[in-house]
């Protein structure tokens, strides 16, 4: 009987276990997920949480519920992948040997990375949004906040889902306009990035959206420590903004096993060939998602296009044929703007975003790189899209090769 | 993409001013595009430049904190080398290509 492990129930793993186990003979073939939790998070709906438009039951199911029937699913910590004897050993000392292994352990936040972080204010005056507990305390105390100078940081890349830290500053600049207490809340965006965004055009476009949200952007910020008696954060280059409530997006590590398994860079991201996206170190361990260094967003339209190219090139390997396909490493962002709005961005390893229409060209309904209703609506029904297509592997009409048709140059 | 003198020699150059070929660095240009920027570089300057070409070399992703962990400086220390921001100006001076960790 071969093997093929996947580490990893969250979006990718899931994703993979769907798709392999369809074409894989049972009677030739195991597969197993490990995953040390039972609660699958819906991630993109923590952004709506703080704000009282997503409770904790909207993004909570178990994974068990998405994992194929004819798949085995152990609950275990891993310790370390053996990639020279094609085993896996996991915390209680069981082992498992593997023909394929998919990596898909994601990332995490570490805001012990960052001196003060974690200190007295945390999870009441320091928040992060990243996690259910961070996301749900935050709700709470938005509840009752009187306003003041609400700061959000990014303290260094990558961080998962990079317009996040966008959304969420807009979302409270509604929020708080509806509220009728926008004039006594100051929003301060402090990132260590030259601008709203890396890439020029969406940079420019959602620079411009925050500046007519009244929202300050401090760009070049690299945060050093939490002050949390002075209640200021400070950059190693001796910068200080002061805040009332701080919304933290901290250093974000892969998984520690990845550093166990000598598989990642000192980050813990795993070395992955860019293209064909499995391992450097070793050809039959595939890296999927969040685990990986790839130079593309951590995000989930990210996963799902390139768990197409490693099913295609897993299979081409089972064949023993050689790799045909090759990431591009497309991302698909719809990014809320606030009051019913959101924008959408569509980009690649080489190309930026752009303006224009998708997926249809000149006909949308989606409008890239600009404000609209329809793009709003697209985030929202995206949760149905994450339950009951995406994570069962089934076919989306969108291509995972990125296209310049309806795009403006 | 365009092409600029220093110490005597044509360096191509993308639009933000990072080569497009990291074999065209000498640290006679490193010191000249330094001098461009109001920096003087000194010997602890060319320690980290060679660290941050190795690494790009060799494939890595490149950020302030694995720069902090390299033992040659500290993130601190990285910031009075560089001042300003420090990652952008080192990887200018270092004659690489633009850092792709920022997406």
């Amino acid at each position: 009987m071969k093997k093929l492990v996947i580490l990893g129930a969250g979006t990718g793993g899931t994703i993979m276990a769907n798709k392999m186990r369809k074409v894989l003979d049972r009677s030739e073939w195991k597969i197993t997920v490990v995953d040390q939790y039972k609660t699958h998070y819906y991630q993109p709906g923590f952004l709506f949480i703080p704000f009282g438009m997503y409770t904790r039951k909207d993004v909570i199911k178990p994974k068990a519920d998405f994992i194929p029937i004819g798949v085995n699913f152990i609950y275990s910590e891993i310790n370390k992948v053996d990639g020279e004897n094609n085993k896996v050993l996991l915390k209680d000392g069981d082992t498992l040997n593997y023909d394929y292994l998919i990596v898909a352990t994601g990332t995490k936040i570490v805001p012990e990375e960052t001196p003060g972080l974690k200190g007295d204010l945390w999870h009441k005056r320091v928040f992060d949004f990243y996690t259910i507990e961070g996301a749900t305390a935050l709700a709470d105390f938005f509840k009752t906040w009187q306003g003041g100078e609400l700061v959000l940081n990014i303290a260094d890349n990558p961080i998962k889902c990079p317009v996040a830290p966008l959304e969420f500053v807009m979302f409270a600049d509604a929020f708080f306009i509806e509220r009728g207490i926008r004039d006594k809340v100051n929003i301060t965006f402090v990132t260590p990035m030259e601008g709203a965004f890396t890439k020029p055009r969406a940079s420019k476009m959602l620079g411009n959206l925050l500046k007519e949200k009244n929202i300050k952007v401090v760009p070049d910020f690299y945060l050093e420590s939490v002050d949390n008696e002075k209640k200021v954060i400070k950059s190693y280059d001796e910068k200080e903004v002061p805040f009332d409530c701080l919304i933290s997006i901290p250093v974000h590590f892969g998984d520690d096993m990845i550093e166990r398994s000598v598989l990642g860079d000192d980050m813990n991201f795993a070395l992955t060939d860019k293209f064909h996206l499995n391992s450097t170190k070793f050809e039959n361990i595939f890296i999927l998602g969040d685990a990986s260094n790839i130079p593309t967003s951590k995000a989930g339209s990210v996963v799902h296009f390139a768990a197409e190219v490693i099913f295609e090139n897993l299979m081409c390997s089972i064949e023993g044929r050689p790799f045909t396909a090759k990431f591009d490493g497309h991302s698909n962002c719809y990014i809320e703007t606030g009051h019913g709005k959101g924008a959408l961005i569509d980009f690649n390893y080489d190309t930026e975003p752009l303006p224009g229409f998708f997926p249809f060209p000149g006909i949308g309904p989606f409008g890239l790189l600009k404000e609209t209703r329809m793009n709003h609506y697209g985030k929202l029904l995206f949760r149905w899209i994450y339950w009951h297509v995406l994570l069962k592997g089934k076919e989306m009409p969108i291509p995972s090769e990125m296209y310049m048709a309806g795009k403006k140059l | 993409m365009g092409q600029k003198e220093y110490a005597g020699k044509m360096v191509d150059l993308d639009d933000n001013g990072y080569f497009t070929n990291s074999s065209q660095w000498s640290k006679e240009i490193a010191m000249e595009l330094a001098k461009e920027n109001g920096d003087e570089l000194t010997e602890k300057h060319f320690e980290v430049l060679e660290f941050i070409r190795n690494k790009v070399n060799e494939g890595a992703s490149l950020t302030i904190r694995s720069i902090g962990k390299s033992g040659i400086i500290d993130i601190k220390g990285f910031y009075k080398l560089f001042p300003g921001a420090p990652l952008k100006k080192a990887t200018k001076y270092a004659g690489v290509s633009k850092p792709s960790s920022c997406v």
